[in-house]
């Protein structure tokens, strides 16, 4: 690349802007990018942790005398499934610390209706056949309901690629912003500086090499401002990731908010924003120079 | 080496500025190109060192018609052209030295052969003390030896100049025009546009005449295509 500039792109105030317009829309690009990835990582975590686990609801437990509702014949089918690894039933103080979150610690479990849960293992590779188990479930212990938060988790995946499609959809119109952006500054250059390029256009300059200095140009502002946007990107968003622990303390309790973090890798894919941002601001001046000179005799 | 036919142009939707010129310019043929004030000498040079396509006619550089040419052929016949603009056209932000090595860079010269040359051609128009002195910092004259020393840099077929000595003492003017001969004599075609009578009497070369928008042949024109 020719990095000798024969046009005074320093007197030029059409392109004093353009870095920090890129840094802002490099700053959105990144924040949105971070959503979109920080979202596809939590789903990656709930479908991790929630594949290969059933839960077992049974109604609340019949008065003292009566039984205990089929836990055990309920227990005893799930453990004979081909399939099952273990069925572990929660005790009642385990089913009262799930909801110590939303109902807090001065309600004592012994007080509540509390339904009784059964947290089961299957092997994946192997496979349930659920639809059989969930009627030979009811048999059984009647009223008991087999949950495979599948339902759950379809449905959360599906609000989750909504928004990670409307994230990249930010990043799209963002880039297109950047485009049009670095094409109004390079015409306004093209005008501001028509002397120069008329005079090494009759010198015998070729489009080429007009278009590599405006280029030139365009990569180093975009560059520039690129990688301001990025470190206000990540001032940011460690901003945020402190603020979301904070938020997720109650106390001396951890509320169940979901994980938004960025994983080792989201963090170096980052940098590619500044760097693709400087290369669209290239090929577009690029682009935009090679279309103006064709024009010329 | 240049050729006009049924030549003529005009701009927008305006009158024509230039009608019917004819005109055969011989290799090595030395042209001085005059005519009053608005005749349109200036937008003959410019059809000549192709920054103006003609509205009608046929124009034919190095024995190609332009018009047929593609971009990157059109490139390479204007470099072998050199041009002297009347306002110099100096770019403001390089020196001396960077502006008349422009030709030399843009043809793709390694740095070494520019510095050599560009320095040598300062020294010959006397410019050796403001290698790196910005134009606006130069005087008329030593901006108008600027101009001639970066239209002459990269030994031009053809030499187009638009009043080259209006601007310097008659000693500098007559060092210029022996620069003009001196090429002339090694090959390359001349075609300077002056009001300096005087000049184009004491040198004798023939006359390109136009006047309003028409090139009139006079004797020492008709000797030079009748020769050719």
């Amino acid at each position: 690349m020719n990095r000798r500039l024969d046009i005074p792109f320093d007197r030029d105030g059409s392109g004093r802007f353009l870095p920090w317009l890129i840094a802002l829309m490099v700053y959105l690009a990144a924040l949105a990018a971070s959503g979109a990835l920080a979202l596809d990582r939590a789903l990656a975590i709930w479908d991790r942790g929630l594949t290969g686990t059933l839960t077992v609801e049974l109604p609340p437990a019949p008065a003292t005398g009566k039984g205990d509702g089929g836990l055990a014949a309920a227990v005893k089918l799930l453990t004979t499934t081909p399939g099952v690894l273990a069925a572990q039933p929660l005790a009642r103080e385990e089913v009262g610390k799930l909801l110590e979150p939303w109902l807090g610690p001065t309600l004592p479990p012994e007080e509540l209706t509390l339904p009784r849960l059964i947290d089961v293992r299957i092997d994946t590779g192997r496979g349930v056949d659920l639809d059989g188990l969930r009627g030979a479930l009811v048999k059984a212990a009647p009223g008991a309901v087999l949950d495979d938060h599948r339902l759950w988790l379809d449905r959360l995946a599906g609000l989750i690629r909504s928004a990670q499609a409307t994230a990249l959809g930010i990043v799209a119109l963002i880039g297109i912003a950047a485009v049009l952006t670095v094409i109004f500054t390079t015409r306004t250059g093209l005008a501001v500086h028509r002397d120069v390029i008329e005079l090494l256009h009759l010198m015998g300059a070729r489009d080429a090499y007009i278009a590599t200095q405006f280029q030139y140009q365009a990569l180093r502002l975009g560059a520039g401002g690129g990688v301001i946007g990025l470190g206000l990107a990540l001032a940011t968003l460690a901003a945020l990731g402190h603020a979301t622990d904070a938020a997720s303390m109650f106390g001396e309790r951890t509320l169940p908010l979901p994980s938004m973090g960025l994983a080792l890798w989201d963090w170096a894919a980052l940098p590619l924003l500044p760097a693709a941002a400087a290369v669209l601001a290239m090929v577009t001046a690029r682009i935009t120079v090679l279309g103006a000179l064709s024009r010329m005799p | 080496m240049v050729r006009f036919e049924n030549v003529a142009i005009r701009y927008g939707a305006g009158p024509e500025v230039l009608h019917d010129i004819d005109m055969r310019l011989a290799p090595g043929s030395f042209h001085f190109l005059t005519g009053p004030s608005g005749a349109g000498k200036t937008t003959l040079l410019r059809m000549i060192y192709l920054a103006e396509r003609p509205t009608r006619g046929t124009v034919s550089l190095f024995e190609q018609d332009v018009a047929q040419l593609s971009r990157d052929a059109l490139a390479n016949l204007r470099r072998k052209i050199g041009i002297v603009f009347q306002d110099f056209r100096l770019v403001d932000h390089l020196s001396a030295f960077d502006n008349v090595a422009l030709p030399l860079r843009v043809a793709g010269v390694d740095e070494v052969r520019v510095k050599a040359h560009v320095t040598e051609l300062l020294e010959w128009v006397g410019l050796a003390d403001h290698l790196e002195a910005k134009p606006a910092t130069l005087s008329g004259g030593q901006k108008q030896r600027m101009a001639i020393a970066r239209a002459v840099i990269a030994g031009p077929s053809l030499l187009l100049a638009d009043e080259p000595t209006g601007n310097v003492d008659d000693a500098m003017a007559d060092r210029l025009m022996r620069l003009f001969e001196e090429m002339n004599r090694l090959g390359t075609t001349l075609v300077l546009a002056t009001h300096n009578e005087a000049l184009v009497a004491r040198r004798g070369h023939p006359r390109l005449h136009l006047d309003n928008g028409r090139l009139v042949v006079e004797s020492p024109l008709a000797r030079a295509v009748a020769a050719s």
